[in-house]
């Protein structure tokens, strides 16, 4: 047995949360060996808008673990280089383009402040002052200056490179085919560790299948439409106050509210509709003219802006709407990081900073019970 | 058949694309990237890697290799994003 083979901790998934959770391990001396049946970031990491926000979340513990993320995104840049993950402490801009809708949103926006988040409601002149482009039509909103961007692949390449630098091993194209004694079969031949992590995103059900300590972790379909490349012309991430209802529905039905935002590379990028329609990978043109539709309404200009392509993604939920984290009671060694619907990219500093402390003997900063993976067998209190 | 290409007279033959026409008139490069404002033309000339953009009759981002070139066409180069416009 080469010494590669074994390790302190496992992480199976190579996308943002598994690196992240490789990284904060890494770092904290322990052994890492990160296991990838595709390519660095070929999942939901590749296919998303690489969003950090406290913006959208209600007070709960989704809440909590985005807003120790967001500490430990804004530690990441400087100790890695924002460059280097393109990140971008830009602020979120919410619009509500109806009275109405601008009422709930100030509701909303004094719970989120009595729970911590920097949320600021502005007038329709202070929204065009932020965002010049904005349609003459937005009524009201809010200013979120913690919310943040990164480009997530590119981000993910960098913390498995620090892993790399501090010792682990990255090995893609080894899938897990099942779980032995203290490690894991994979299509390479057996992995050895005192610890497995289930970081494997969307797939992370069928992980746990294997390991026989199921976790209900289930697609939810998005498309993402991408522009030519542009000068600035959105200085934040800008979305309607709709979809913060959006994301915290249960509909199985199609959902789009848009949100939209630039990037370093010049690109708009305008998001996200939102399907309960399993794996399916087909292109929905109905969908995307939706999005197009009311990206238009919030930017005006973007009417005249060709769209280069779409893509689209599928974001790992559970039926709570909560990740699943943690060692599973189930499975001695077996520990969960997935389930992060479509915060990942934002929740995954948080994740990778508490999965390590745990893996360390450390109190975690956050009590996990809210997250714990068996808790979906549990009856109903 | 003529185009203007800042201001210049361009000849060209019918089903020509704008690129060609460049091509054969010496023409190398006809942008400048967004960020080091470095000389781009022609690269793959099928329409895949958007090198070759071109600002036509004021439109930006246009692939030389796929418009037809066509009589009093306005074609200039097309500095960095070409959107310049919508700025702020």
């Amino acid at each position: 047995m080469t010494r590669s083979d074994v390790s302190d901790v496992i992480v199976i998934g190579a996308g943002m949360v598994g690196a992240m959770t490789a990284y904060h391990c890494a770092a904290a001396g322990l052994r890492v060996t990160v296991l990838e049946r595709d390519a660095v970031a070929g999942g939901t990491t590749s296919a998303c808008e690489g969003n950090i926000l406290v913006s959208d979340k209600e007070p709960g513990p989704e809440l909590d673990l985005a807003l120790l993320s967001i500490r430990r995104w804004q530690e990441l840049a400087d100790e890695l280089g924002a460059d280097s993950l393109e990140y971008q402490a830009k602020g979120g801009v919410v619009v509500a383009m109806s009275d109405d809708t601008g009422a709930g949103l100030t509701a909303f926006t004094a719970s989120q402040r009595a729970a911590g988040i920097d949320a600021q409601d502005v007038s329709s002149a202070q929204l065009r002052e932020r965002e010049p482009n904005l349609s003459p039509d937005a009524r009201s909103g809010a200013y979120y200056p913690q919310d943040a961007q990164v480009q997530p692949m590119l981000a993910t390449a960098r913390l498995l490179r620090a892993v790399r630098d501090l010792g682990g091993t990255v090995r893609t194209g080894t899938e897990v085919t099942g779980f032995v004694e203290r490690g894991v079969a994979t299509s390479a031949g057996i992995v050895h560790a005192e610890h497995v992590v289930n970081a494997a995103g969307t797939w992370a059900g069928q992980v746990s299948e294997l390991a026989g300590a199921p976790v209900p972790v289930l697609p939810r379909k998005g498309f993402i439409l991408v522009t030519e490349p542009l000068p600035r012309t959105i200085r934040h991430k800008v979305y309607t106050a709709e979809y913060v209802a959006n994301v915290a529905s249960s509909d199985a039905g199609l959902e789009t509210s848009v949100v939209v935002e630039g990037t370093k590379a010049g690109t708009v990028l305008i998001g996200a509709s939102r399907e309960r329609v399993g794996f399916d990978r087909s292109m929905s043109l109905p969908v995307v003219r939706k999005l197009a539709a009311q990206a238009i309404e919030v930017f005006p200009f973007l009417a005249d802006v060709a769209l280069l392509r779409s893509y689209l993604g599928f974001r790992p939920y559970c039926p709570d709407h909560l990740p699943v984290l943690g060692p599973d009671p189930r499975v001695p060694g077996l520990v969960h990081a997935c389930g992060h619907e479509g915060a990942g990219i934002g929740l995954a500093a948080g994740t990778g900073h508490l999965i390590a402390q745990v893996l360390t003997g450390k109190e975690p900063d956050l009590d996990l019970t809210p997250f714990r993976p068996h808790r979906f067998e549990e009856a109903p209190a | 058949m003529r185009f203007t290409f800042d201001g210049k007279a361009i000849p060209a033959e019918p089903g020509q694309s704008i690129g060609a026409a460049l091509i054969a008139a010496g023409h190398r490069s006809w942008r400048r990237t967004r960020i080091d404002a470095a000389p781009r033309g022609i690269f793959c000339g099928i329409g895949i890697c958007h090198d070759c953009l071109v600002t036509v009759d004021g439109a930006a981002n246009r692939r030389a290799c796929l418009v037809e070139a066509a009589e009093d066409m306005r074609v200039t180069t097309q500095e960095g994003a070409g959107r310049a416009e919508l700025e702020c």
